[in-house]
């Protein structure tokens, strides 16, 4: 399903991109052009975008071509729709924001904009980010373009999808829980999620603050690292982004992995897992190892408790996050309103689907007098013992792999009724964002004709030894260039 | 905020209780599936007790990070028109909600 390949399509990396860009060879308007055309045509098969914006790309892409400059100058890209955008409708998947257009742009927006970077849209995502298949949105679901009858993973599915299929070279996720990473490894793609702190969530629409993070979807992880240098950086205008020097990841990406030592958690491979996903990354491990890493087995023995602390810890914050949706200020309101009770919760229980609802009431559980002790504040230990086994292993270590998901991407409808099931799929990422670490995703092979990922977890503000790892992975093996069967768009 | 809930005494969950504290109006429907998902929900959850956390610190942030200060300085404009104007109803510089004070 491979769409915008060809020598003037969008379907490149980044570095041959900008290099036709610089040589004439191709048009920032043209590239634009291009990009939007594939996901229009993309769009009754993947429903990956919720908001087009053609007209955007292609008038910003004339500015490009009249000589301005910048780091991703003339790039076409898609950001998930929980970004705000000024004058754009930013609906988070929710029937809630469906008319909602913001007054701002987030940073990472901004700063993509000011980067000369061109956005063709607003991808769909799992409503207010909540879900692992991208079928909790109020959009309809984002099919996986490898196979049309699978989930293409959440929440960045949308994201996902379009990177996949070869409609844009990059697009803009968000992380709280594996919701970068999990979609990356059931589209093919690379995916990564920083350090919390790494990139402003001004303007990311909270879910739950201590966890949200942006995150970056593109084939390989050398333009992964492109695009992180652009966004990663100090926001004085979000209190928790880090003040940590921004490395120099695009260097990073091509420096090899001699010596670095790869933690292989025997927990990542546990009960659940796939075998032959296991061996897909086991196999990637392998390439990784030939290309001069040292593999060590390490263990984390808490990461079976980070599915249970996780479903605590980011509903209650959910919970309190969105209590702001009340029907007065913005969003949807409700026309059966009589009173002011019934104003807030008729709106909310209109604008809200189903998944949401259930991590607000599950986060008000947690959160009442009587259950706060045993659930909120347990599992904040369980957090801090989750964090101090990370500690531990990378005294062993400088990576530690695994991995993504325990699966590939399962149908469509084949976990709905089943929350529990849904949730279980997150093993092996929310402990990542339990301990706020970097960690990325990469392509690492097939199953029965779907995408493995193999994923890489650092210490804090190490997103440097991801790009390595990643780049001299990528070098060894071409998974991450394999596109979908099918027709072209 | 006590969340006990005298019309269903006994059920583990107090849907009741939580929708109205949610500020979420359920159907008969959404109730009984509310109330049954969070049951097990709740059961996966149990598994954070049978874990000994004695004296281990609450983690409540990533990379344990503390807030920063800036400078007292008024950095934004006046931007009520913009925002009243993305209000379901406003008029006259308010937002618009039922009658609060009988």
């Amino acid at each position: 399903m491979s769409a915008g390949g060809g020598t003037s399509g969008p379907d490149r990396d980044l570095a041959s991109l900008a290099a036709d860009l610089a040589a004439r060879a191709t048009s920032a308007r043209a590239l634009a052009e291009a990009s939007s055309r594939c996901a229009a045509a993309l769009q009754p098969r993947l429903n990956a975008l919720i908001t087009a914006t053609p007209e955007l790309a292609s008038s910003a892409a004339d500015q490009v071509d009249a000589g301005r400059p910048g780091a991703l100058a003339g790039i076409p890209y898609v950001v998930k729709d929980n970004y705000c955008t000024s004058g754009i409708r930013t609906t988070c998947g929710s029937r809630m924001l469906a008319g909602f257009s913001p007054t701002f742009d987030a940073t990472v927006v901004a700063r993509l904009h000011a980067a000369g970077a061109l956005m063709i849209g607003k991808a769909n995502l799992d409503e207010f980010a909540m879900g692992s298949s991208n079928e909790n949105s109020h959009f309809g679901p984002v099919r996986n373009p490898w196979n049309l009858d699978c989930v293409p993973g959440g929440s960045s599915g949308g994201s996902a999808a379009l990177v996949a299929a070869g409609a844009v070279p990059f697009a803009i996720g968000s992380d709280t829980g594996g919701s970068v990473r999990q979609p990356a490894a059931f589209c093919g793609v690379t995916g990564i999620k920083p350090t919390y702190g790494k990139a402003s969530r001004l303007g990311l629409v909270a879910y739950a603050s201590s966890l949200d993070q942006p995150g970056v979807l593109a084939r390989g992880a050398a333009d992964c690292a492109r695009v992180l240098a652009v966004i990663a950086g100090h926001d004085p205008l979000d209190a928790t982004s880090s003040t940590a020097p921004v490395g120099d990841y695009v260097a990073a990406a091509a420096r090899g992995v001699q010596g670095l030592r790869i933690g292989v958690v025997e927990e990542f491979f546990g009960a659940g897992v796939d075998a032959a996903v296991a061996d897909r990354c086991r196999e990637a491990l392998a390439a990784l190892e030939r290309a001069g890493a040292r593999l060590v087995p390490v263990r984390l023995p808490s990461l079976p408790l980070s599915i249970p602390a996780y479903y605590v810890l980011a509903p209650a914050e959910a919970s309190s996050n969105l209590a702001r949706f009340d029907g007065v200020r913005y969003g949807h309101r409700s026309s059966r309103a009589g009173t002011i009770e019934e104003l807030i919760s008729n709106s909310r229980a209109e604008g809200f689907g189903p998944e949401v609802k259930r991590r607000i009431l599950a986060g008000t559980y947690v959160l009442s007098a009587g259950y706060y002790d045993a659930y909120y504040r347990r599992a904040q230990q369980v957090r801090r013992l989750i964090a101090n086994d990370f500690a531990r292993a990378f005294e062993h270590c400088d990576l530690l792999a695994g991995p993504t998901t325990p699966t590939v991407a399962f149908r469509l409808g084949e976990k709905q009724a089943d929350p529990l099931a849904m949730y279980a799929a997150d093993v092996n990422t929310v402990a990542v964002n339990l301990a706020g670490l970097p960690a990325i995703s990469l392509p690492a092979g097939f199953e029965a004709g779907l995408p493995v990922g193999l994923q890489l977890v650092a210490r804090a503000h190490d997103e440097s030894a991801l790009f390595a790892a990643g780049g001299a992975l990528q070098r060894e093996t071409d998974w991450h260039l394999r596109r979908p069967p099918g027709a072209s768009a | 905020m006590r969340v006990s809930d005298t019309r269903h005494p006994g059920a583990a969950i107090p849907i009741d209780a939580l929708a109205r504290l949610a500020r979420l109006a359920l159907d008969d429907d959404e109730r009984a599936r509310h109330e049954a998902d969070l049951a097990r929900v709740v059961e996966m959850m149990a598994a954070l007790a049978s874990h000994d956390v004695a004296g281990v610190e609450p983690l409540a942030h990533a990379l344990d990070a503390t807030a920063t200060l800036r400078e007292d300085a008024v950095t934004e404009t006046d931007a009520s028109a913009a925002l009243l104007a993305r209000a379901p109803e406003a008029q006259g510089g308010y937002f618009i909600v039922p009658r609060v004070v009988e």
